[in-house]
C-alpha cells in the first residue's frame, strides 16, 4: 500500500471523477468528491513524510524499469505542490457544496463535481510525474476540464471567457508538446532525469535552445505570465466562485511548479540562466506583471476581476524570485506559492460569499457590507492585509524572503518594486474596504450574512493564512529545502 | 538539396504559421477553432517525422534479423495527441455552441459590442 501512494494520488480522483458523472443526485456526487478530495490530502501528507523520512521516492508503473516505463518521481518539491494543490482542494470541495447549489442548476451538479475532481486529477498528475509526455496528457486533463468548469459560471459572458482560455491554453500545451518531441528528436527519451543526464552532450545545437523557447512560451501561457496573462481576467471572473477560489490557487500554481521542474532539473540552472540567459526575459516580465497587473487591478469595479489582475502580479512576485535563480530567490517563489495559494484561495471565497448573499460581485454593490455581512467581510480584511504583505500575515513572509533574496543579489530596484506593488496591492484592498465599511448600505437591504457552509472554509483558510504568518518555520523551512532539492545543492 | 531533403519539416513549418494566423486573423469562433486544429496537426506531424528512420520499415516485428524498423514510439505518443485534439475541438465546438445560443452570433467582433452594451 505504502509504495503505490504515488500512482494512487492520481488513480482516485480519476475514479471518483468516473463515479461521479454516473451518480444522479447533487448530494451524493458532492459526497464523493469531498471523500476523494480529503483522501487525496491524506495521501498527499503520506507521501510528503515518505520523501522526507526516506527521500525520493521513485514508482515505476506497471513494474517497467525506467527510462522505458513511465517513472512517478517525488522529490521535497513536488511533494510539497502535491500537498498545496490537495489542500486546496480538500477546502474548496466543501464550500462548493452551498456555493455550487446556487450558482449551477441542479442537473450539472454531479457533472461539476465529476469535472472538478478530473482537474484535480490533471493537476495532481503533473505534479507527480517523472515522464514528460505524462505531463503533456495531464496538462490537457486538468485544462480541458477546467475549460468546461469556467464555461458553467451563470453570465454568459462565461462562454466567452471559456474559448479564450481554450484558444490560449490549447496553444500553449501544442508548444509545451513540440518542445518534448524536439528534446525526444534529440535525446531518444522521455524520463526527466535521463533527459537531464543526456541534454548537456546535445546543447549546443540549435533545436535544444528552439525547444527550450517553445517550452518557456508555452508554460508562460499556462502560468499566465505577463503579457500571457490574457485568459486569466475573464475566467476567473466569470467562473462560478467555488471555480475561482480552485483554479485560482492551484492551475497558475502547477504551471510554476512545470517552470521549475523544466528549468533547474531537466535543463539545469546553468544552461537555462547561464547559456540562454533567462533572467534577462523574466526579471522584467515579472517587473511588468507586479506594477503593471496591479495598476490595472486597482481600476476595476468588480471585485472578482480585481482578485484575477492580482493575481497576475502576484505570479510576478514568483517569478521574480525563480528568475533570480539562487536557492533563496527560488525558495521565496516557492513559499509564495503556498501562501498565495491559501490567501487567493481566503479572498475568492469571500467573493463567493458575497455572490451567494448579494448575487453580485460589483465593488458597487459591496457599499455597507460590513455590517450586513461581518463574518465574510472580516475574512475579507484579514486575507487583503495578507495580500498587501502585513506582518502576522503568510504575505508578510513571502515578501520579506523575496526582498532578502533581491538583496542578497544587490538588486536593491527589485526589492523597491516588491514594494511598490505591495502599496499599490494596499489600494485595491481598499478600494473593497472603503465600499463595504465606509458607504452606508442601500436602504431596505435584506442582505444577510453567508451560511456556515461558505463560513466555515473561508475562514479556515483565513486562519491558515494568520497562522503561516506567526509560524512560517515549517514552510520557510520546507521551500527553502525544496529550492536546495531543484538546485541540487547541499544534496 | 539539403534544404529539400527536409521537406516534411518544411511541411510543419508552413502548416503551423497556416493554422496560427488562422487563430490570429479570422474573428470567426469556428474558423479559430479550425487554425487550431491545423496548428496541432503540424507538431503531430512534426513528431511522425522525428520517429522515421531512413530506409527503415513499419514497426511490426519480422522473423529475419536484419530488418531496419521505423520508431513506433511518437507514432504511439501522437495517438495520446489525437485523442487529446479532437477532445479539444470537442469542448471547443460545444462552448461555440452555447455562444451562439446565447448571443444568436459566433462573429467575435458582435459578441464584443454585445458585452458593451450595457
Amino acid at each position: 500500500m505504502r509504495e503505490h501512494l504515488p500512482v494512487l494520488q492520481v488513480v482516485l480522483p480519476l475514479v471518483a471523477a468516473l463515479l461521479a458523472a454516473l451518480t444522479r443526485r447533487p448530494g451524493r456526487a458532492w459526497a464523493l468528491a469531498l471523500t476523494a478530495a480529503w483522501l487525496v490530502l491524506a495521501i498527499a501528507i503520506g507521501l510528503l513524510l515518505q520523501v522526507l523520512g526516506e527521500g525520493v521516492t521513485s514508482y515505476h508503473l506497471g513494474g517497467w524499469e525506467p527510462p522505458y516505463g513511465i517513472e512517478y518521481r517525488v522529490d521535497l518539491l513536488n511533494a510539497f505542490v502535491l500537498l498545496i494543490v490537495s489542500a486546496m482542494a480538500a477546502a474548496v470541495v466543501p464550500f462548493a457544496r452551498t456555493s455550487v447549489a446556487r450558482e449551477i442548476a441542479p442537473e450539472r451538479i454531479p457533472l461539476f463535481y465529476s469535472a472538478l475532481l478530473l482537474c484535480l486529477a490533471g493537476l495532481l498528475g503533473i505534479a507527480v510525474t517523472g515522464d514528460l509526455f505524462n505531463v503533456f496528457v495531464f496538462l490537457e486533463i486538468s485544462s480541458l476540464s477546467a475549460y468546461s468548469l469556467v464555461a458553467l459560471g451563470s453570465d454568459r459572458r462565461a462562454l466567452t471567457a471559456a474559448y479564450r482560455y481554450l484558444i490560449m491554453g490549447s496553444v500553449g500545451a501544442t508548444f509545451v508538446m513540440i518542445a518534448i518531441g524536439l528534446l525526444y528528436a534529440m535525446t531518444g527519451t522521455l524520463n526527466m532525469m535521463d533527459l537531464a543526464a543526456r541534454l548537456p552532450a546535445v546543447a549546443a545545437t540549435r533545436t535544444v535552445p528552439v525547444a527550450f523557447a517553445f517550452l518557456t512560451v508555452g508554460v508562460g501561457l499556462k502560468l499566465a505570465l505577463f503579457p500571457l496573462h490574457l485568459w486569466l481576467p475573464n475566467a476567473y471572473t466569470y467562473a462560478p466562485s467555488a471555480v475561482s477560489a480552485f483554479i485560482a490557487s492551484t492551475a497558475t500554481k502547477v504551471a510554476i511548479y512545470m517552470l521549475l521542474r523544466f528549468f533547474f532539473t531537466v535543463f539545469g540552472a546553468a544552461f537555462s540562466f547561464d547559456v540562454m540567459q533567462l533572467d534577462w526575459i523574466l526579471t522584467p516580465l515579472a517587473l511588468f506583471a507586479i506594477v503593471l497587473a496591479s495598476l490595472a487591478a486597482l481600476h476595476q469595479e468588480d471585485g472578482k476581476r480585481l482578485l484575477a489582475y492580482s493575481s497576475v502580479a502576484q505570479i510576478g512576485y514568483i517569478v521574480l524570485g525563480i528568475s533570480l535563480a539562487s536557492v533563496l530567490g527560488v525558495a521565496a517563489g516557492i513559499l509564495h506559492v503556498f501562501n498565495h495559494a491559501l490567501m487567493k484561495g481566503a479572498l475568492f471565497m469571500t467573493m463567493g460569499c458575497v455572490m451567494y448573499a448579494v448575487g453580485s460581485v460589483k465593488v458597487s454593490a459591496m457599499a455597507g457590507l460590513g455590517r450586513l455581512m461581518p463574518l465574510t467581510m472580516a475574512a475579507f480584511v484579514a486575507a487583503g492585509l495578507s495580500l498587501v504583505g502585513v506582518p502576522l500575515t503568510v504575505g508578510f513572509i513571502s515578501k520579506w524572503y523575496l526582498v532578502q533574496a533581491a538583496l542578497e543579489r544587490g538588486a536593491w530596484p527589485l526589492a523597491l518594486a516588491v514594494l511598490l506593488g505591495s502599496v499599490i496591492a494596499a489600494a485595491y484592498v481598499w478600494k473593497v474596504v472603503e465600499a463595504a465599511y465606509f458607504r452606508p448600505p442601500p436602504a431596505g437591504s435584506e442582505t444577510r450574512e453567508a451560511p456556515l457552509g461558505l463560513l466555515v472554509p473561508t475562514w479556515a483558510l483565513v486562519a491558515a493564512n494568520l497562522y503561516f504568518g506567526i509560524d512560517a518555520r515549517w514552510t520557510a523551512g520546507m521551500a527553502v529545502r525544496a529550492a536546495e532539492a531543484v538546485l541540487g545543492v547541499g544534496r | 538539396m539539403r534544404l529539400l531533403g527536409l521537406y516534411n519539416y518544411w511541411i510543419v513549418v508552413g502548416l503551423m504559421m497556416i493554422g496560427f494566423y488562422t487563430m490570429i486573423s479570422r474573428g470567426n469562433l469556428v474558423k479559430k477553432l479550425i487554425g487550431l486544429t491545423v496548428f496541432q496537426t503540424s507538431a503531430m506531424i512534426l513528431y511522425i517525422s522525428v520517429g522515421k528512420v531512413r530506409g527503415g520499415t513499419a514497426p511490426i516485428l519480422l522473423d529475419r534479423a536484419d530488418v531496419l524498423y521505423s520508431n513506433p514510439l511518437p507514432s504511439v505518443l501522437i495517438l495520446t495527441a489525437i485523442v487529446v485534439g479532437v477532445a479539444t475541438l470537442a469542448v471547443g465546438l460545444a462552448l461555440v455552441v452555447r455562444i451562439h445560443e446565447a448571443y444568436g452570433t459566433i462573429e467575435e467582433d458582435d459578441i464584443h459590442v454585445q458585452d458593451d452594451a450595457p
